[in-house]
């Protein structure tokens, strides 16, 4: 995949990428985290934060025990967004699976995995939305699981659309599925949204451009998969996913 | 190995996270504001401190609440649309205190410390701005 050249002057500008980045420099080099101010994505012109965040001893932020999800009720059912309805959702079926570990390798077990998307017309249920394509009576666009002893994930569901935003002109966000997982430490807490590969408006989506390292921007595509995809029946995507772990700590120069 | 990069969780997550009520004996009440002084409607706010936890997110008028028990602090997480990652901070509870609060730049450490207001705790969340609350990495 090409990325346009971008210049990376603006990401400068926001005083907090490059102290994360240090705090990452023993797991990687890849300058992989958002800015907090990216004004291409005008959202974030007056809700980042212009105080540098007071940084605080390791142990506070890698072991701090995260949040205690299990009060969010889990049901196998959930995994499945094409069952969640009496009949069918429109669109193409599709299955994403992959594993969940932390910046160490290991497997992070037994974590909740939270996802959610728009209908295969690109219009959410969240009556926020007021994208002018129709619901679909079938589906919801809401899922969950625990990952397995082995730290793997996998949802059955259909493919989002795209949709119109009004970021910019003619601004168009390319299809995704919106992950949160939670892992074991205050460190492990993760929103983000995962892609489609060979979707033209990648190049074009200010969200994903805010990732200052074209690697850094691949890691959130999936690849389709064809082992995973299920003959005569819907098609598989892969995508692993690496919390932060207890290496993930900074070196200070 | 790299870890996947944040993403903002978006306007649309009201309909697909479910929110959890926390504690029992205190309630927390506040808003989330932008460096406009708006209110931010589309903020998922998480709480937690040991077995606590509790998630809400604002309204039209950026005002949330959950209920707590009485501890040092929570930890407390905002995600917004805008937010390209999620924000730490902590609510501490009136009269606490300990060694990451005097971290802080005394002239900014009233923006972690919740106000008792009646019967309720008071504690809002500035994005940006005069007063920002302070944040941790």
């Amino acid at each position: 995949m090409r990325w346009p050249e971008r210049n990376c002057s603006v990401y400068r500008l926001s005083e907090f990428a490059p102290v994360h980045n240090r705090r990452q420099g023993a797991v990687s080099d890849i300058e992989y985290e958002p800015p907090y101010l990216h004004p291409d994505y005008r959202a974030t012109q007056l809700r980042a934060p212009t105080h540098r965040p007071v940084k605080l001893p390791d142990e506070w932020f890698h072991h701090t025990r995260g949040p205690a999800f299990g009060r969010i009720e889990v049901r196998p059912e959930d995994a499945d967004l094409t069952r969640q309805h009496a009949g069918e959702p429109l669109g193409q079926r599709i299955v994403i699976s992959g594993r969940v570990t932390d910046s160490d390798g290991r497997p992070v077990r037994n974590t909740l995995v939270e996802v959610w998307q728009a209908n295969a017309g690109g219009r959410y249920v969240d009556p926020v939305d007021d994208h002018p394509a129709p619901l679909d009576p079938n589906f919801t666009g809401a899922g969950r699981c625990l990952t397995g002893g082995d730290g793997g994930y996998r949802f059955v569901t259909v493919k989002p659309g795209a949709y119109p935003w009004r970021n910019h002109a003619n601004a168009w966000r390319p299809a995704h599925v919106h992950f949160s997982l939670f892992g074991p430490s205050l460190a492990s807490r993760l929103v983000t949204q995962m892609y489609f590969p060979g979707d033209p408006l990648l190049s074009l989506d200010p969200i994903l451009g805010s990732i200052p390292d074209p690697r850094g921007r691949e890691l959130l595509v999936s690849s389709f998969d064809l082992e995973t995809t299920i003959p005569e029946w819907a098609l598989g995507y892969r995508w692993d996913i690496v919390l932060r772990g207890r290496d993930a700590v900074p070196v200070e120069s | 190995m790299t870890p996947t990069p944040s993403q903002t969780v978006g306007p649309f997550f009201g309909f697909a996270l479910p929110l959890v009520e926390g504690g029992r004996d205190l309630r927390v009440e506040g808003q989330v504001l932008d460096g406009a002084g708006e209110p931010v409607s589309d903020a998922l706010v998480e709480a937690w401190h040991e077995d606590q936890f509790a998630r809400c997110r604002t309204d039209e008028e950026g005002a949330f609440h959950f209920s707590a028990q009485r501890a040092p602090y929570l930890n407390v997480t905002v995600f917004a649309r805008g937010l390209l990652r999620h924000l730490q901070t902590r609510m501490y509870f009136p009269g606490e205190g300990d060694e990451v609060l005097e971290r802080v730049d005394p002239e900014r450490r009233h923006t972690l410390i919740a106000q008792a207001d009646g019967d309720v705790l008071r504690f809002d969340i500035r994005l940006q701005g005069q007063d920002e609350t302070v944040f941790f990495l």
